[in-house]
């Protein structure tokens, strides 16, 4: 495993996408999406740390293994929020109503 | 008999004192760990033991995450309100001032790569003065909070006015930043523009078990405790954050001084690397923190 | 019994324990001691402050005994809510957790994927530092006051109403977490970039797997363990309402969180005991393990699938009856690669060469007390029947099954397998032996009857008890000293063995793993040249062929000092 020296020009693409990704964060939330404005707001968010991670973290030039752990690292967030949030959501549903 | 064992045991003491194994690797690099085979190993060694740290990181922000995704869940509107008193300028310069500096964090570990020690330096040297900026905004945005009483412990004052505005133009902001100009004017405000109340999603109903959606006219205008709630999961997420800073800021000062004396080279800047690896990941927990704490429910 | 006693053994001795360099001898000193980055004095220096912590959190085990031994209680009811959380605390946080991996792990893992050392000897040795760290934050707040929560801590009691050391207790165990986690890299990174030429992954033994599988809990678990007590420290310091529900919080979500960590820490203390179990029933079976790939596996499913069952600690908490539904189900899922691991081991113990030495009796008795303390656990996971046991003596004696049956028994075991390999000196037999049956019988007094206290409705953590059940609580305090003098003698005889044992031999056990093909004690770098693998794991071959690699003595002369006691299959 040779290291990959990411060029500076994909460095200042990158950092220009963030700062657009930002923009359009902000404007967006200004928009009423109603329920859809957290899940733009998460997506762009996500978008913006896809490119962190890619780039200025080298792992789209990194092996296999990295980019596994990397997923394990999310899919385990994903787990304790999904499993504890199923509780969260689903609590009321038995209860008795007058 | 005995004459034989000693004689082995001699020979045996004899051949400790021999050189140990004899090296595999011919050129052996000042910085590489003794108990490493070639510095390829070690490099890897390194990025893979700074990925799992930051897994470990993942983790750890993941309860605050938890917190705050059941919370935000159960009392929306409390941190609707909690948001909007947010200033969103702040909020939006200091994201792009972390992404300022992730981007010359990624220089300097691109210099450090090309082996050009004097840039490496500069760009490290770029990233903590970033770094100390994004922290003075956090600075300005605290005691903004503090001076309205909205910080959760001791005297918490809810309803507030609505957040400081920003600075007006540059000017104004270097003076803001370098604190020759009040950053908390009350005056201006203190009337308090009615703080707004969504009602759009009711309050979270299933806690203890109520089922359904509370009708909207029991519904708290000025749900001071919720809001609190939403308070303390911004000072305890916003403070974990800039706390990473602090420790990132001071890791890199110890870079940059080992960098300006020529201590990594095209062979060895593992460590330029990984703690470009560590600020990254500090950049990627403020763009969710950016995007959970001060863009909710903003839209008219 | 073989009689293939072909060197004499004094030569064998002299060969292999003469004033021969080893990592014991390579430097005196405390200083050489506590400044040193050897995986393997770590390794020591771990073994002494997490026994001195063990007999610590033993003593406390006794002295609930005591207090139990009368209905009305011998000590007040809150100097009892003391004891109980100290045994909880000490056993948990500076016992369980660290004893197997941070001991034997850290001694043999370089040393089985033949590595020099583990990938950041530093980082190991700064682990052990915040590890003692720790074990003063919490001996300062056990001795100066106390707490009285139990070690799970849970709100709103430790946040607005106990009026002991919470926060420290809280910061203690926040940083035996870093600890722990500094552990979990060095071993993760190890395993991964570390390992000998030849050394696949399918050649790894299978402590090494579990320890790998354990790594990989103690990442991803222990920093939802660390913000879990910071919240709960921020919420006792400013009453801001983060597990309160007067002020809106959830207590149930200070649960959700704890359990994230705490249901996996079961498998952090667990899994590392199995790996010393599938060595130990492989190498004194001398037979390869049956159904390699399948233990392998097995951890790292017991691993991942841990992660998923927490909510069966809120099944009477007012967690959704869905959700626990889910985890009641999911909590059944989990036996099944613990019992995939058990079947291999029987079977692997079929038709082998059985030598029944105290490692064997340890690996025997982990099998059986694991196996009714797993069972009793799908009781336990049954959402029905544990609304009637929860947060009774049923549920003690199950965990004390899986705990002290499972982990205490393997770790003994281990220690017991290694014990040469790591002192160069031999354990005495006939007392181990002895010592390992009194603390089998002890043990089952002391928590068999706890099963049917808990099944007739004692309550975990009181004080007193209604005068029927004293009658069981006496059979379980006479349990428990018999345990604790089996322990003592352990203790005692491994002692006296560091001066007055046997010398040990490289390879006693004629087994095949890399950790046997190099010096009791080993030199400190692990071996006299990089070993290049070649046999597949277990791969019993005849003993003249598992030399010592590169050992600078007499090339030609067979390796393997016979001594009658631990003969070769015929
Ligand atoms: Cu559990």
């Amino acid at each position: 495993m040779s290291e990959h020296i990411v060029s500076k020009k994909t460095y200042y693409t990158v950092f220009l996408a963030l700062l657009a990704g930002t923009a359009l964060t902000v404007v967006m939330a200004f928009v009423n999406l109603h329920n859809w404005n957290i899940v733009v707001a998460l997506l762009i968010a996500g978008a913006k740390a896809s490119l962190v991670i890619a780039f200025f973290m080298h792992v789209k030039y990194s092996s296999k293994l990295t980019k596994m752990w990397v997923a394990v690292g999310f899919i385990w967030l994903f787990l304790l929020l999904a499993i504890t949030m199923t509780d969260f959501l689903t609590r009321a549903w038995l209860v008795y109503k007058p | 008999m005995a004459i034989l064992v000693t004689a082995r045991t001699m020979a045996l003491i004899e051949s400790e004192t021999a050189p140990e194994r004899v090296e595999m690797h011919a050129e052996h690099h000042p910085q590489l760990a003794h108990h490493f085979e070639s510095m390829e190993q070690q490099r890897e060694a390194g990025t893979l033991g700074m990925w799992w740290f930051l897994l470990t990181e993942i983790m750890f922000f993941g309860g605050m995450f938890l917190a705050y995704t059941v919370y935000r869940h159960m009392y929306f509107s409390a941190f609707a309100e909690g948001s909007n008193v947010l200033s969103i300028w702040w909020g939006t310069f200091n994201t792009a001032v972390l992404i300022g500096s992730s981007l010359t964090m990624a220089l300097a570990v691109f210099h450090a790569q090309t082996g050009n020690a004097k840039k490496t330096t500069l760009f490290l040297l770029l990233t903590i003065f970033l770094g100390l900026v994004f922290l003075r905004v956090k600075y300005i945005e605290y005691s903004d909070k503090f001076a309205e009483h909205v910080f959760p412990a001791g005297a918490f004052e809810w309803p507030t006015h609505e957040a400081p505005a920003g600075p007006h133009n540059v000017g104004d902001l270097l003076l803001m930043l370098t604190g020759f100009e009040a950053t908390h004017e009350p005056s201006v405000t203190q009337q308090g523009l009615p703080v707004k109340v969504t009602t759009n999603h009711a309050e979270a109903g299933p806690y203890y078990g109520v089922a359904g959606p509370i009708p909207e006219e029991i519904e708290n205008p000025s749900n001071a405790g919720h809001v609190r709630m939403f308070f303390w999961l911004y000072f305890a997420m916003t403070g974990f954050h800039a706390l990473h800073m602090i420790i990132g800021i001071g890791i890199l000062l110890v870079l940059a001084v080992q960098a300006w004396k020529k201590k990594f080279s095209r062979e060895y800047h593992s460590y330029v690397e990984l703690t470009g690896l560590y600020w990254h990941f500090v950049d990627i927990v403020w763009i969710f923190l950016f995007a959970l704490l001060y863009l909710v429910d903003r839209h008219p | 019994m073989s009689s293939a006693t072909a060197i004499p053994s004094e030569i064998a001795d002299v060969q292999w324990n003469g004033e021969r360099l080893n990592y014991l001898n390579n430097g005196h000193g405390l200083k050489s001691w506590l400044l040193t980055k050897d995986h393997k004095r770590i390794a020591i220096l771990y073994l002494i402050s997490v026994s001195a912590f063990f007999i610590l959190g033993g003593i406390f085990a006794l002295l609930i005994r005591i207090n139990l031994l009368v209905p009305q209680g011998e000590f007040p009811a809150d100097t009892y809510d003391r004891l109980f959380t100290a045994h909880g605390v000490i056993m948990v946080f500076l016992f369980l957790v660290p004893a197997v991996p941070a001991i034997l792990g850290n001694f043999l893992i370089p040393i089985m994927i033949g590595a020099k050392d583990l990938a950041f000897p530093k980082i190991n040795l700064l682990s052990w530092y915040i590890y003692m760290l720790a074990g003063v934050i919490l001996l300062y707040a056990i001795f100066a006051g106390g707490i009285d929560t139990g070690w799970t801590f849970y709100t709103p009691y430790s946040t607005s109403y106990s009026n002991s050391n919470v926060l420290l207790a809280g910061l203690g165990i926040f940083v035996a977490g870093f600890s722990s986690i500094l552990t979990g890299i060095n071993f993760i990174v190890t395993i991964h970039t570390m390992r000998a030429p030849g050394m696949t992954w399918f050649r790894l033994p299978l402590f090494v797997w579990a320890h790998y599988a354990t790594a990989l809990v103690i990442m991803l678990a222990t920093p939802v363990l660390a913000i879990t007590v910071s919240l709960m420290a921020i919420e006792r310091v400013t009453h801001v309402g983060i597990f309160d529900p007067a002020m809106g919080g959830d207590p149930v979500l200070f649960q959700h969180m704890f359990w994230f960590y705490s249901h996996p820490a079961v498998y952090i203390m667990v899994l590392p005991a199995m790996g010393i179990v599938s060595e130990l029933i492989a190498n004194l079976s001398h037979k390869n393990i049956f159904g390699y790939k399948f233990i392998a596996m097995s951890s790292l499913a017991i691993g991942i699938f841990g992660f998923l069952v927490w909510g069966h600690h809120l099944f009477v908490s007012t967690q959704s009856v869905y959700l626990g539904l889910a985890f009641s189900f999911l909590s059944y899922v989990v036996a099944i690669p613990s019992a995939i691991k058990v079947f291999n081991w029987t079977a692997t113990l079929f038709k082998g060469s059985i030598s029944y030495d105290t490692p064997m009796l340890y690996g025997l008795g982990f099998i059986g007390l694991f196996l009714i303390g797993g069972m009793t656990g799908l009781f336990l996971a049954a959402l029905g029947l544990d609304v009637q046991v929860h947060d009774t003596y049923f549920v003690i004696a199950h965990f004390h099954y899986v705990m002290v049956g499972g982990s205490l028994m393997g770790f003994l075991g281990g220690l017991h397998l290694w014990w040469g390999k790591m002192t160069g000196r031999e354990y005495p037999e006939y007392w181990a032996r002895a010592a390992m049956i009194i603390q089998f019988v002890g043990f089952n007094l002391t928590f068999f009857p706890q099963f049917i206290l808990g099944y007739l409705g004692m309550p975990r953590r009181y004080a007193s008890y209604p005068p029927e059940f004293q009658v069981l609580h006496v059979l379980s305090t006479a349990g428990a000293s018999i345990l604790g003098i089996g322990l003592g003698i352990t203790i005692f005889y491994l002692l006296w063995s560091l001066k007055r044992g046997k010398r040990a031999a490289a390879n006693p056990w004629g087994a095949p793993g890399l950790e046997w093909r190099t010096t009791s004690p080993p030199p400190t770098e692990n071996f006299y040249e990089t070993p290049v693998v070649t046999w597949e794991a277990y791969e019993f071959a005849p003993i003249e062929t598992m030399e010592v690699l590169g050992y600078p003595g007499d090339p030609g002369r067979p390796t393997q000092p016979v001594h009658a006691e631990h003969g070769t299959e015929d």
